[in-house]
């Protein structure tokens, strides 16, 4: 046992490759069996994923999924940032510099108006929830955004830890929402296109959400989506606590 | 050689990024702004420039393609390691303030793709 311990510790990537190898072997097998093909194996294989990720963060207490499980430790790297960066920059081999011009300034104009709405209602789900402070109303604005404008806004305007930590989870929230709901949704809101996935990527903005929703929806849409929401969450670090906080001062 | 697919990725990666982390200095962010999607477009430049000087191999094609087709698994490895628990127990304020900016942003979807395509 000391051994395999010891071992895992020392090849948690490789342990991680052989895992998610088994986790989407068995979700393409429920996917052909169980629902004929009608959901995408990907999507099966997100979902284990999401539920495996909430059974760790029950058993550790931690805040990484399952990686903060000893033996899946290797999940923290292969999921991390760098690997998924890598990956999305991967699949842009091939995608069509025409349509990522033509549809430049629609992707400028979805990645604003992502950030107000976004923001916005987040400031009305505080006021309806008793919050009457500009500082905690942006910050709770901004965790509507991603969960990273979230906490980087709420530290600058000098937030309670409280609210940062709700700002934290709405975004969370919103990851996930996007994640699961982006598949289902898809076919009914005209999301098929390359142009249409660049206007979606700045609406929605997290990079996690979008790429792993429209992964499960049709992969050949990643690297359109991608490369608008990946200017989101910088975007709405510059605004949130500047103009938007500004605004808010206004009237709180 | 595979490797040099692999390397030509990495520049971009690298080159990208570090613009995202420079440009958020710049604007006094604590954000890397568009790392990935300044690469995105180096990478879709560049590869298209070696192609026509015929500098593409299938070998060097390869070694991008391969992460290419590592993306679902990478990403269902990041689905695997997301709070999931925080978001699932942290109450209708977080729920509510994550859910309704999706919902709204599904809707205004298709009115932005249409305006979009009117003025092209």
């Amino acid at each position: 046992m000391e051994t395999l311990t010891a071992f895992v510790l020392k090849n948690g990537l490789i342990v991680a490759f052989l895992v998610v190898g088994v986790l989407m072997f068995v979700a393409s097998i429920f996917s052909t069996h169980l629902t004929r093909k009608k959901i995408p194996g990907s999507a099966l294989a997100i979902l284990i994923g999401l539920i495996l990720a909430y059974l760790g963060g029950h058993y550790t207490g931690g805040t990484k999924g399952i990686a903060d499980i000893p033996f899946f430790a290797g999940f923290g790297l292969l999921g991390g940032s760098m690997f998924r960066d890598f990956a999305v920059l991967a699949t842009a081999m091939g995608a069509s510099l025409l349509v990522m011009r033509s549809t430049g300034w629609a992707g400028v104009l979805s990645l604003f108006l992502g950030i107000f709405l976004s923001f916005f209602s987040g400031v009305a789900v505080g006021l309806f929830f008793g919050y009457t402070d500009a500082v905690s109303l942006t910050t709770l604005g901004a965790g509507a955004c991603t969960y990273i404008v979230g906490p980087v806004t709420g530290g600058a305007i000098g937030a309670s830890s409280d609210v940062i930590a709700l700002s934290i989870a709405a975004g969370v929230v919103k990851t996930l929402v996007v994640t699961v709901g982006t598949p289902f949704l898809a076919p009914h809101i005209g999301l098929r296109s390359p142009h249409a996935a660049m206007i979606f990527g700045g609406l929605m903005g997290t990079t996690s959400g979008v790429t792993a929703g429209l992964a499960a929806t049709d992969p050949v849409l990643v690297p359109y989506g991608a490369l608008t929401a990946t200017f989101y969450t910088g975007l709405g670090c510059l605004l949130c606590p500047s103009i938007l906080y500004l605004f808010l001062q206004l009237f709180f | 050689m595979i490797i040099y697919g692999v390397a030509l990725l990495a520049f971009c990666y690298t080159v990208g990024q570090l613009l995202g982390d420079y440009l958020g200095n710049l604007l006094g962010v604590q954000a890397n702004v568009g790392g990935v999607g300044f690469a995105m477009l180096f990478l879709v430049v560049l590869s298209d420039w070696l192609r026509k000087k015929g500098a593409l191999t299938l070998h060097t094609e390869n070694g991008i393609q391969f992460w290419n087709h590592m993306y679902i698994p990478i990403i269902v490895a990041m689905a695997a390691t997301q709070n999931v628990k925080l978001a699932v127990s942290s109450g209708f304020i977080a729920l509510a303030a994550g859910f309704i900016p999706v919902v709204l942003g599904m809707a205004a979807l298709p009115l932005l793709t249409r305006l979009a395509k009117k003025t092209q």
